[in-house]
């Protein structure tokens, strides 16, 4: 959004130095002022994509695939916050969080594209869908690739705090470990989403501390909360044939490897909050198939059917 | 380099791409076609599409109709990109202009205190400001209010 310039303490900007009023191009029917995205462009145009020696093309298309949905999916469930949190900072708050995960989502799904055009849907010839739109909007709930972490109901505000402080707190090891990926794209995706998921962590923990010291309520929700979603972080650090062989690659990394620095991280929270660790065990896959084999719960396909109903209703970007 | 230096931010008017750090280079290719590098603040940035219009219909208006915007994801952007003459912008526009950024060595640490930053108000001047939120209306910004003259305003934050 376009911060509104506020007459009494702002000069009017000076037409020689700029192109004019930010409202000129309302006036002189410039559409690129109307609205963001009204045209379509390739977040990576101008980016080296050329696939590393030593990684098969499908591996690191799938690969990208995880590493995205997690964070489109864990958007989509954060931005349904947006006009719902409990006061307007963490509705800010909760918006700012998802754009920035809807962003890595975005680059990484045109990187999954690139590296393996077979994943992207096929669409009607003439389609102006972007490969990443494709990706995200006309795929079934079977070829996302995400934990079935991020997919699950927000519940109450305890609820998407446990789950942002875990996600958060995992894919920040991932991404500090990526950042040093012999792929260009995922390596500059790494670098700078560690910078933000910093303070998503930083803001589910201080949140975490707030309600766990806060009041017999909110406690006993942030209680119920760790219950509920504790049974879905196991899932973060199982270890897909995929991520395994991109991580020998040199490209990934293999999700196990990060699983004690996160349990140490988590282990500070739930001692300065006074929380005990929780005990619950994993919830269990179907015939040894989880989030990143597609296998899902029903919450996932009714959060599509609303992110894709638009999308699929007009595959020719034309209403 | 001289006409793409005038575009300024869509979302921050008073600072131009350069002073935000964002204009990263400006280079002539084999075939003559000048082509611009910017990079995000952030990775969600809305607004890049915007300057990427901004510049191709300002160089455009110069008289280079070949002219090419590219992404250049990394280096990542840091606020230590932002100039003096953009903080300077800033503070005159009632924005609190970012410290330095953390430096990074190891492992990020948790921090489960609210974030400890000397800043005054830049309405007042007064240093006693406390943090209302690490996010604010854009990607880039916390929101603090100062307990003097009571005026909230915008931190643009160290990253």
């Amino acid at each position: 959004m376009t911060d509104h310039v506020e007459p009494a303490s702002h000069p009017a900007p000076d037409p020689a130095d700029a192109h004019g009023s930010v409202y000129d191009g309302l006036l002189d029917g410039d559409p690129s002022h109307w609205a963001f995205g009204t045209d379509f462009e390739d977040p990576l145009a101008g980016v080296d994509t050329t696939i590393p020696q030593g990684v098969d093309a499908h591996d690191l298309g799938t690969y990208c695939l995880m590493l995205a949905d997690d964070a489109l999916i864990a958007s989509q469930r954060l931005s349904q916050w947006t006009s719902r949190a409990p006061d307007l900072e963490e509705d800010i708050a909760l918006a700012n969080i998802a754009l920035d995960l809807l962003g890595q989502a975005r680059l990484l799904l045109a990187r999954a594209a690139a590296a393996d055009p077979s994943v992207v849907p096929t669409l009607p010839e003439g389609s102006p869908v972007p490969p990443e739109d494709a990706l995200a909007f006309f795929r079934e709930s079977g070829e996302f690739r995400n934990v079935r972490l991020v997919e699950t109901d927000n519940g109450d505000f305890a609820v998407t705090i446990v789950k942002l402080l875990v996600l958060a707190t995992a894919r920040l090891a991932l991404l500090e470990r990526l950042a040093s990926s012999r792929d260009h794209v995922l390596a500059a995706v790494a670098a700078k989403g560690v910078k933000e998921l910093t303070y998503h962590r930083d803001y589910a923990g201080r949140w975490f501390l707030t309600l766990a010291q806060g009041t017999d309520e909110s406690r006993r929700r942030l209680d119920a909360a760790l219950a509920t979603v504790w049974p879905l972080q196991a899932e973060l650090f199982a270890t897909h044939e995929v991520e395994r062989r991109v991580a020998e690659a040199g490209v990934g990394v293999d999700p196990a490897t990060i699983a004690d620095d996160v349990a140490v991280v988590l282990a500070q929270v739930f001692a300065v909050s006074g929380v005990d660790q929780p005990t619950q065990g994993a919830l269990a896959g179907v015939q040894g198939r989880q989030g990143r084999d597609g296998l899902h719960t029903e919450a996932l396909s009714l959060l599509l059917s609303e992110m894709q109903v638009v999308a699929r209703a007009h595959p020719m970007g034309r209403w | 380099m001289a006409i793409a230096r005038t575009v300024t931010d869509p979302e921050m008017p008073m600072l131009t791409l350069e002073d935000l750090g964002v204009l990263r280079s400006v280079d002539v290719d084999d075939d003559g076609g000048v082509v611009v590098s910017i990079t995000p603040t952030y990775t969600g940035c809305p607004a890049m599409a915007t300057m990427r219009d901004d510049l191709v219909r300002s160089l455009q208006e110069a008289g280079l109709p070949d002219a090419r915007v590219r992404v250049s994801l990394s280096p990542a952007w840091s606020s230590d990109w932002i100039t003096e003459r953009g903080r300077r912008a800033l503070a005159d526009h009632g924005l609190s202009a970012p410290g330095r950024a953390p430096a990074r060595s190891g492992p990020v640490a948790l921090s489960l205190m609210p974030t400890r930053r000397e800043i005054a108000c830049p309405r007042c001047g007064c240093a006693d400001t406390e943090l209302t939120s690490e996010f604010g209306p854009t990607a880039c910004k916390a929101l603090y209010r100062c307990t003097s003259c009571l005026e909230p305003f915008e931190h643009v934050k160290e990253i």
